[in-house]
Parts: structure tokens; C-alpha cells; sequence
């Protein structure tokens, strides 16, 4: 069973439906807006997304989990999205992602145990004359080295942001 | 003391590597030194190697500094180069770098030289004129130039965009839509992105143009959300493109309307795909369509519906502008006009080449590519994407044209290349192929939903040595199957860079005798890794 969402979260998401309900087509607008005030897109939203839209909760879910872009977990204060593809692969994507798991401690799809980064596969940032790219919290980074890897991170702990508030202005 | 113009990239790729720093140390030092500069953030020349690059405007002309660090700022002050000053990183005459005037830029042709988001800009140079042209055109005379210029769709597929159009035309009905795919996920490429952040007022007066031709006054540009900075940019354009009245309900006071919104993406690739990005646009799950009926008659929430993509779209003002035939007067064969190429991977000067069709793949990639960045011999690349062949150093003299790329069994694309030195694992790469298919695949039919995954099985047996001969059989049965059997290109195409890494770099694929291969056990908890929850399929 899911959850019920928190006073906040149900008045939020209520207020986005509202807004956009009148836009064709506005499901994927919605789900945006929501990750962008929420960090994620929980379970316990889509009832008050299904009704408000008019659309059954099967279609909402459905919808949720096709796009690898809605998170249905929380994920940490850092975004760390390392590139995958095959551009990247040819300037040591591989190599670079095993330095980030050991670096973070986690393995992809993970975050650390204490909540500051997720480490996610991303595929292609249009950062490809500057291979391997990695994006952290939206900053696109270009030809990164392990040791550039670690001083992203140092600078993104040092900057202290959340991640889950910088996303989809 | 007069104000020297600065630019600076805002460019995405310019500002991963410290674009944004160069531009707040050179603000900084200026107002130090008490010297007043007029600070322009420009898209992209497209040089990367050379980025951050920065221009200043001389008497000479613009002249180039690059690639500049935050560290450099005080040097380039001390040795005057806001009067173009001699230094180390010098480069002369922006213009007169051998590598951007052997090009041929009309769809780039003020990428990286304007202001991206600022109207005035754009019509000082030759912004709109294309517009102002059409709205004295009839529907038909804008349609019958589209297509006497020989444009065909950029985005990969390379249908003649002029039909697209005219069949759009020919619909009664009162509401069409004008759709713009710039959903550009293929590895290697990236034009579209540099376009939409360095010049989007050229896109933005290419599908107001499409508008007018075929009688739509709604359009919406569907942009994959890993694009931020372009997502700011088209919105900012859009927004000064109202403000001026270039969008709205009396687009140049002609009294017709045309209206522009972006759509966001959500991380699906095959997004790209039209029918699928059109029922993403709808708010759905981007399931493929079948076809019949075509977009074009049946598209966007029913209705006619122009789906092209950002360069395509970006192409059409200037033939508006210049007229068909001086668009046509480039490239070769069926292949008209010109083509932003992409240069990625393992190249040392990788970036935008814009030439007219015929360049060969050897020209791109050791002429302007510089050779490998690793100073090892390229041994292949894929061109156009996942979906792409892999061409091997036997075949780089081939002309970079959609006819003679499939006559060797490849494709265009997008127009992505994508270098790989010899340390290439070409099998490891066709298993990536297929695990890319099995990640993004739709699910609607089952040669692309299972075919994927049974491909990424097969190759592991293969890379693991297990029974080399049978399972190489097996695999080419199982890319002739989703070649012939697949719904749409995702899962017709992905055998093309397995087939051709088969058939060109057979030698990858025998036993590995000495290769360290991963345990089965890791591969399926990677295979497992790479889905995210809820989309595994199997």
C-alpha cells in the first residue's frame, strides 16, 4: 500500500494540478513541476494527480515509470549523472564511472548512505567534443579526469546546495 | 575611453569547461583596472578544443583568445588584449582560422557571432528576413520553395521536408500543429543543442515560417530535459521574440498568428522517434504509433501535424531568404545543401563542421578532427549514432552523403561521428548497442522489448568464449529478425552497429583467450543496474 503524502506535498501538488490542468496534454508538464518542488515524484501523489487530471491511476503510473527522468525515491543532496554513451566510452566513460562508484561508495541507480549524492547513468548530454562529460545538480562538466571528478564533488559539497532545489527552474 | 566588446560562450559545452569563470575573472579585472568593457555571452564558434574562447572586437576585427583558464585573465589584460594584444594563446582573426573559413555556415551562420537571445541582434544579421519574405509568399510558393531547395530531414531519416509540408498544406482542417523533434539523443551529436543555445532565434523563425506556409498557429519545440541551458535560452528567445511581435497573434503585423512553446522531455530516447515524441507531447507514455496514418495527416492530439527536426527547421529562413537555388547549389547527388557535421569521441579537435554534402569521412576526421586525442590510430567509428554503423579505416574515403553512406552499409544520421582508437573492444560495443536497445526500448513490440535483451545474453556468451561459432550465428538471426521485424527504427536499427561490428572487426568476436572477461554474475547485476525500477522488461 502506499503511503498518504504530507499536508505540503498534497496542497503542492493540488495547487500544479490546478494550474496546468487547462494546458492539452499537461500530464508530463505536471509530473515536472512536481519532481521540480519535490526532489521526486512519490507513490502517494498519484491519486490526487490521477483525479485532478481526470485520468485513471494506471495511466499517471504508467506514464511515472516509462521516463527514466521521474524519480519515485528521494535522492540525495547531489545529482552526480556520469555519461554512458558511446562517445564518452571512446575517452574512458568506463574507467571514469568504476573511479566514481569508488569514489561515492555506491553503485549506479545509488546513493550514499549519507544522503548527499546519488550516482546516476546518463545518456549523452550533448557534451560530445569534450568526452567524458558528467552533469552534477544541472553544472555540465566536459573532459573529466578522475582527479576533476573529485574536485567536482570536493565543490559540490563545499557548495552546499541542494540539488533537489537547483533542478528545473 | 571607448567600451571594448567582449564575447565570452554561453554555451554548454564552453561553460564545462569554465566558460562562465573566464567571463566573471574578465568582468572582474576590468572594473579593477577601471576600464569599461561590454560583456556579450555568444554561443559556440564550435572549435572545443580551443574553448573557453574569447574575442575581443579590434579595428581588425574580432579577434580570438583560447583556450582561456580563469588563471590566464591577468596575462591577457597585461599584454592589451582588449586592443588584440599579442599573447601565447593568440589566435588571430577569429574569422581567419583556416578551420571555421574552409566551412560552409548557413545554418550556423551566426552561431557563436551574436547575442542568442537578443532580437535586434538577430535582424542586424539577416534575422527575419526569411519571415518577411514568406508572409509576401502564398502557402504554396513557401511550400514549392522548401521544396525546390532539395531539403531533406535532418534528424536522420532524410525524408524531403517539402512533402511533409505539402501534405500538411493539403488538410482542411481549422487546427494543425507545428512539432519540433529536438529530442537530440544520439551520442556524437550535438548541433542542435549549439544551434538551440547559440542562435535559437533561427529555429524559432523557421517553425513561425512552417506556421505560415501551412496554415498552423500553434507549434511546440519537444526538447530532451538533459538540455538545460538550452531550455533557458529557447524560452528567453521566445520571450523576446513575442515582445518584439515576431510570435503571437500579429506575427510582422500580417495579422496571422503563430504561437511557440517548449515541451520538456523526460529521458527517453526513443522519444526521438516522431510518432513517440508526439504522444509524449500528449502527456503519455512514448509508445511508437503505427503508421499508417502519417503525422502529417494524423499527428499531434489528431490533427495535421509537421514534425522536423531543430536543423532542419533552422535551415528553412535561410532558403526563404536566399532562395531555393542558392541552397541547392550546395552538395552533391540527392543530398542538397549543407550539413552540420559533429565531431566527437576520440578526436583531438572535435566540434561543428558545417560543409556542404561530399565532404569524406577521411577529410572530417583527420582534416578537421586532427587524427585520434590519444595519438593512437583511429580504428573505427560509428556515424549517426547508437543506431549507426561502424566504419572501418578501409572505408573512411567514403563522401558524407546519404546515398554513399548506404552504399556501404551505413547511415547518415543525425550527422554525429564518433571516434574510436585502436584499444576498442568492437564486441563490447555491439553489446552495448544492444543493452542501449534494451534500456530505452518502448516495449510496444517484441522484437525490439526481447530481441534487445536476448542480444545482450548472446554477447556475453560471446565475450565470456562460451561456443564463439554458435553464438555469433545466433546473433545474426537475431538482427535479422529485429531488422525485419521491429516497429520502428529503435529496434530496426540497433543490428547495424552489431552487424557491421560483426562483419568489420570479425576478429573481436572469436574466442578471448587472455581477456579478462567479467563473471556472469556481475554482468546480469550490471545488466540489473542499468534498469531503473519499474522498467525491467524480462
Amino acid at each position: 500500500m502506499t503511503t498518504q503524502p504530507t499536508p505540503t506535498e498534497a496542497e503542492t501538488v493540488r495547487r500544479i494540478v490546478a494550474d496546468m490542468k487547462g494546458r492539452p496534454g499537461p500530464l508530463l508538464e505536471v509530473l515536472h513541476a512536481i519532481q521540480a518542488r519535490l526532489g521526486h515524484v512519490p507513490e502517494s501523489i498519484v491519486p490526487l494527480v490521477a483525479e485532478g487530471l481526470n485520468l485513471s491511476r494506471a495511466e499517471v503510473h504508467g506514464v511515472i515509470t516509462f521516463y527514466h527522468y521521474f524519480r519515485r525515491e528521494a535522492p540525495g543532496r547531489h545529482i552526480v549523472s556520469v555519461c554512458q554513451a558511446e562517445s564518452c566510452q571512446a575517452m574512458g566513460a568506463e574507467a571514469l564511472t568504476e573511479h566514481a562508484k569508488r569514489r561515492l561508495g555506491v553503485d549506479l541507480h545509488q546513493t550514499t548512505a549519507d544522503g548527499q549524492f546519488s550516482l546516476e547513468p546518463i545518456y549523452c548530454l550533448g557534451n560530445c567534443a569534450c568526452s567524458p562529460a558528467v552533469m552534477i545538480d544541472g553544472r555540465l562538466a566536459g573532459r573529466v579526469s578522475p582527479e576533476r571528478f573529485d574536485t567536482l564533488i570536493a565543490e559540490a559539497k563545499g557548495a552546499g546546495g541542494d540539488s533537489r532545489k537547483l533542478r528545473r527552474q | 575611453m571607448t567600451t571594448i566588446t567582449v564575447y565570452v560562450p554561453r554555451d554548454a559545452s564552453a561553460l564545462s569547461l569554465g566558460a562562465g569563470e573566464v567571463a566573471d575573472a574578465i568582468s572582474k579585472e576590468a572594473s579593477a583596472r577601471g576600464v569599461p568593457i561590454r560583456m556579450v555571452r555568444n554561443g559556440s564558434r564550435g572549435m572545443f578544443w580551443l574553448e573557453p574562447l574569447v574575442e575581443v572586437v579590434t579595428p581588425a576585427g574580432r579577434t580570438a583568445y583560447g583556450p582561456v583558464n580563469v588563471d590566464d585573465v591577468p596575462g591577457l589584460f597585461a599584454a592589451g588584449f582588449l586592443n588584440g594584444g599579442k599573447h601565447p594563446l593568440s589566435l588571430g582573426i577569429t574569422a581567419e582560422i583556416p578551420w571555421l573559413k574552409s566551412q560552409q555556415r548557413l545554418t550556423f551562420a551566426r552561431v557563436g557571432i551574436t547575442d542568442p537571445v537578443s532580437v535586434s541582434d538577430y535582424v542586424h544579421h539577416d534575422g527575419y528576413q526569411g519571415l518577411r519574405r514568406a508572409l509576401s509568399m502564398t502557402p504554396e510558393a513557401i511550400v514549392q520553395a522548401v521544396l525546390d531547395s532539395g531539403l531533406r530531414g535532418r534528424g536522420g531519416a532524410a525524408f524531403p521536408t517539402g512533402i511533409k509540408w505539402k501534405t500538411v498544406l493539403e488538410q482542411k482542417t481549422p487546427q494543425k500543429y507545428i512539432t519540433c523533434n529536438a529530442d537530440e539523443g544520439d551520442s556524437g551529436t550535438f548541433s542542435d543543442r549549439m544551434l538551440m543555445e547559440g542562435d535559437p532565434l533561427a529555429l524559432i523563425e523557421g517553425m513561425t515560417i512552417a506556421g505560415i506556409a501551412v496554415g498552423a498557429t500553434q507549434g511546440y519545440i519537444y526538447l530532451r530535459a538533459e538540455y538545460p541551458h538550452a531550455y533557458r535560452a529557447l524560452n528567453n528567445a521566445i520571450a523576446a521574440a513575442y515582445q518584439a511581435r515576431y510570435l503571437g497573434p500579429d506575427v510582422m503585423g500580417s495579422g496571422k498568428r503563430f504561437d511557440l512553446e517548449v515541451r520538456l522531455g523526460a529521458g527517453a530516447y526513443v522519444c526521438g522517434e516522431e510518432t513517440s515524441m508526439l504522444e509524449s507531447l500528449e502527456g503519455k507514455r512514448g509508445e511508437v504509433r503505427v503508421r499508417p496514418p502519417l503525422p502529417a495527416i494524423k499527428g499531434l492530439f489528431g490533427q495535421p501535424t509537421i514534425v522536423n527536426n531543430v536543423m532542419t527547421l533552422s535551415s528553412v529562413p535561410i532558403i526563404l531568404h536566399r532562395g531555393a537555388g542558392f541552397y541547392k547549389n550546395y552538395g552533391m547527388g540527392k543530398s542538397r545543401g549543407t550539413l552540420p557535421l559533429q565531431l566527437a569521441g576520440n578526436l583531438k579537435h572535435g566540434g561543428l563542421v558545417e560543409r556542404a554534402f561530399g565532404v569524406t569521412l577521411q577529410e572530417a576526421l583527420y582534416d578537421y578532427g586532427g587524427g585520434s586525442a590519444s595519438g593512437r590510430p583511429i580504428r573505427a567509428v560509428q556515424v549517426g549514432g547508437p543506431l549507426g554503423a561502424y566504419i572501418p579505416a578501409s572505408q573512411f574515403d567514403v563522401a558524407i552523403d546519404y546515398e554513399a553512406l548506404a552504399g556501404i552499409g551505413a547511415l547518415l544520421g543525425h550527422g554525429g561521428i564518433v571516434a574510436f582508437d585502436d584499444t576498442v573492444d568492437m564486441a563490447k560495443m555491439a553489446r552495448y548497442a544492444m543493452e542501449f536497445c534494451a534500456v530505452e526500448s518502448c516495449g510496444k513490440c517484441t522484437p525490439c522489448r526481447i530481441g534487445s535483451t536476448r542480444g545482450v545474453e548472446v554477447l556475453d556468451r560471446i565475450l565470456k568464449g562460451v561456443d564463439t561459432e554458435r553464438n555469433v550465428r545466433q546473433l545474426e538471426e537475431l538482427c535479422e529478425l529485429m531488422l525485419q521485424g521491429s516497429l520502428c527504427g529503435l529496434g530496426g536499427m540497433t543490428p547495424f552497429p552489431v552487424q557491421s561490428a560483426l562483419k568489420h572487426f570479425r576478429e573481436d568476436f572469436g574466442p578471448r583467450g587472455g581477456v579478462e572477461t567479467a563473471p556472469a554474475s556481475a554482468s546480469v547485476a550490471r545488466a540489473a543496474a542499468l534498469f531503473p525500477s519499474g522498467r525491467q522488461e524480462t
